[in-house]
């Protein structure tokens, strides 16, 4: 606690941090404990059962395992876009960061039904890749493409910043000590940016694991195939079973819980190895 | 100074808001239904707004809420200060009844005609023309047919779908368990995309142009055909479907604690009315009344239905085998099967 108050010269420790504690207890902890709580009703076996279920687990996996890929694609291309935005002067430069921000602002559902539009059988997108034997609508294919929709602005929004702060002389340093371009990117650049895509990529990550409004359109819900794990979620509340409902949740929350942990436990072991260089 | 008299216009806020609650819950009555029945209530409030103040001078404020039944139900339960329900399934009132004991449990008996003053069934939409030659349930399990209906875990009225599907298996195979399993699982083979809610399932029919036949509510089904027009859909009458009964009840807490036990019993009766029955059959939905019921003659053709109650031994018993998990819905996707 010293250590936190030593490093701010603005007095108010007390006050800030109880408003930041209640207000992350209101918000957070306390609705998000009642997940337990309701959980608890059940005993271990029931709770084992739920858990093991073959459709409870396949969809988890497919849940995890999208929700990676689309935050993987969005690092990449989030980085691409954010690259463009910040070292090019584009024609409509403005317009296209504008456009980077709509998938936050566009309700979920809407987001859904248009993607399953252009990719089913008859869309524009569909038609042309159906015929190749790519099927997107209704597929885990499908899923992944809403969830890189939904999480695409998480990775650019996160990179912007930083990469406006580090300044092009530092890569013409890079160049003029003979780094090829290769080098200057993956020595020098990336290392600056690291810390800003894996959080982008968090943040992409987590979203998509909740993701429900946009998927359950494109996915087909599909049992044991495309059914995401919020989708059974919903399933159990429409049974009535509350308690069976905050089971999943629960689960859902304690792995992403410790996927996220982890991912931030590099963060911090590589934003320390930066500063100790 | 300056800060003081922002409190002030807080508290001053703060109050007002509290006050108007207040007033709001004298005058407010709502009525929590599902989502296809949005228009229906809308022309019925008027009406009935209009007899009650001829009858007794007042004017009422009433005011609808409306979507996916289970999860109205669910927003009772959680404390919606709903004074009537108008939900597309009994089940969804008795949740009501067991989880938060807001209504007597024979709340089913205390209105005529099962407590559902409007009907439905399940019928068939397809393609223009019926290229299929879909004229049957028994149609729906052939080879290469595709089926678009609703999940029944997450649709209310995907499960009258179901239920109508296993009810005429039911009295093909004499009831032989296994034969109707089969059945079943044949008809689910044909089901490429499980839509998490009827509306989902109409797109997915109509506008993504997916599936040979689409199995809808009659009511749905109607209104479709005049949304999107003769020329792209068209109507098919199984031999035998379910009489889907939407069902109605007072909250009698919620409504004790707002005073308006004597409007909301007034409110659900006058659905069972002339009036009343006028605007259900106008929505699409068979009339109760057999005055009504031969006026909308065409509108309505005849078909032989069976019910939840003979069929399936009621809702509970229907949702507990059918649709909890591990019920027969869930074995046809068990893997392996």
């Amino acid at each position: 606690m010293s250590r936190i108050k030593k490093n701010s010269v603005i007095p108010g420790f007390g006050l800030t941090m109880g408003l930041a504690m209640t207000y992350l207890c209101l918000l957070v902890l306390i609705p998000l404990s009642f997940l337990f709580v309701k959980t608890a009703t059940l005993g271990w076996r029931e709770i084992g059962q739920i858990i093991s279920s073959p459709r409870v687990i396949a969809s988890l996996r497919l849940t995890f395992l999208t929700s990676l890929i689309a935050a993987a694609i969005n690092a990449i291309f989030g980085l691409l876009v954010a690259w463009v935005l910040v070292r090019y002067e584009v024609f409509g430069k403005r317009f296209i960061d504008a456009l980077v921000d709509l998938p936050f602002a566009l309700p979920t559902a809407v987001a859904g039904i248009s993607l399953t539009a252009i990719y089913s059988k008859n869309g524009w997108m569909g038609s042309l890749l159906e015929p190749l034997g790519i099927k997107v609508a209704f597929t885990p294919l499908g899923i992944t493409v809403a969830l890189t929709f939904i999480g695409l602005p998480f990775v650019v929004r996160t990179v912007q910043p930083v990469l406006q702060d580090l300044a092009a002389e530092v890569e013409e340093a890079s160049a003029c000590l003979g780094a090829t371009r290769w080098q200057t990117f993956w020595k020098v650049v990336f290392p600056c940016l690291q810390p800003a895509v894996l959080t982008g990529f968090t943040l992409a990550f987590a979203r998509a694991l909740g993701e429900y409004g946009s998927v359950v359109f494109i996915s087909g819900n599909m049992p044991m195939r495309t059914e995401i794990a919020p989708l059974l979620i919903i399933a159990k509340l429409e049974q009535f079973d509350f308690a069976g409902a905050a089971t999943l949740a629960a689960m859902m929350l304690v792995a992403s819980f410790v996927l996220l942990l982890l991912i931030n436990i590099i963060q911090w072991k590589t934003a320390q190895r930066f500063s100790e260089q | 100074m300056k800060r003081g008299s922002a409190v002030s216009v807080f508290v001053a806020m703060f109050v007002g808001v509290m006050l108007g609650q207040v007033a709001l819950a004298q005058a407010e009555f709502l009525n929590a239904s599902y989502d296809p029945t949005r228009e229906l209530y809308q022309e019925f409030n008027q009406a009935f707004g209009a007899y009650w103040k001829e009858k007794t001078g007042v004017q009422l404020t009433l005011r609808q809420s409306h979507g996916g039944s289970g999860s109205q139900a669910r927003a009772v339960i959680g404390g919606l200060e709903a004074d009537v329900v108008t939900l597309a399934l009994a089940y969804d009132i008795d949740a009501i009844v067991e989880k938060a004991k807001l209504l007597p449990e024979n709340w089913q008996t205390l209105l005529p005609d099962n407590s559902s003053p409007y009907v439905s069934t399940v019928v068939f939409l397809v393609r223009k023309g019926n290229p299929k030659g879909i004229k049957d349930w028994d149609d729906l399990v052939k080879p290469g047919i595709e089926v678009i209906t609703p999940n029944p875990k997450t649709s209310g009225g995907a499960r009258w779908n179901y239920l109508a599907a296993w009810g005429h298996a039911s009295e093909k195979f004499g009831g032989d368990k296994e034969k109707i399993t089969d059945f079943m699982k044949a008809l689910f083979k044909n089901v490429p995309v499980l839509d998490s809610a009827a509306r989902g399932a109409t797109t997915t029919f109509v506008q993504r142009g997916i599936g040979d036949v689409f199995l809808a509510w009659e009511n749905e089904a109607l209104l479709a055909l005049r949304e999107i027009g003769v020329e792209k859909v068209e109507l098919v009458i199984p031999s035998v479907s379910i009489l889907a009964e939407p069902s109605v009840a007072i909250v009698t807490e919620n409504a004790k604690k707002h005073g308006t036990t004597e409007i909301a019993e007034a409110y659900l009766r006058f659905l069972y009315s002339e009036t009343g029955q006028d605007i259900a059959a106008r929505h699409y939905y068979r009339p109760r009344l057999q005055s009504v019921a031969d006026k909308y003659k065409e509108q309505f053709p005849d078909i032989k239905m069976f019910t939840i109650d003979q069929t399936f031994g009621g809702w509970k018993k229907a949702q507990q085998e059918h649709f909890s998990d591990g019920g027969t819905f869930d074995q046809i996707y068990q893997p392996g099967s």
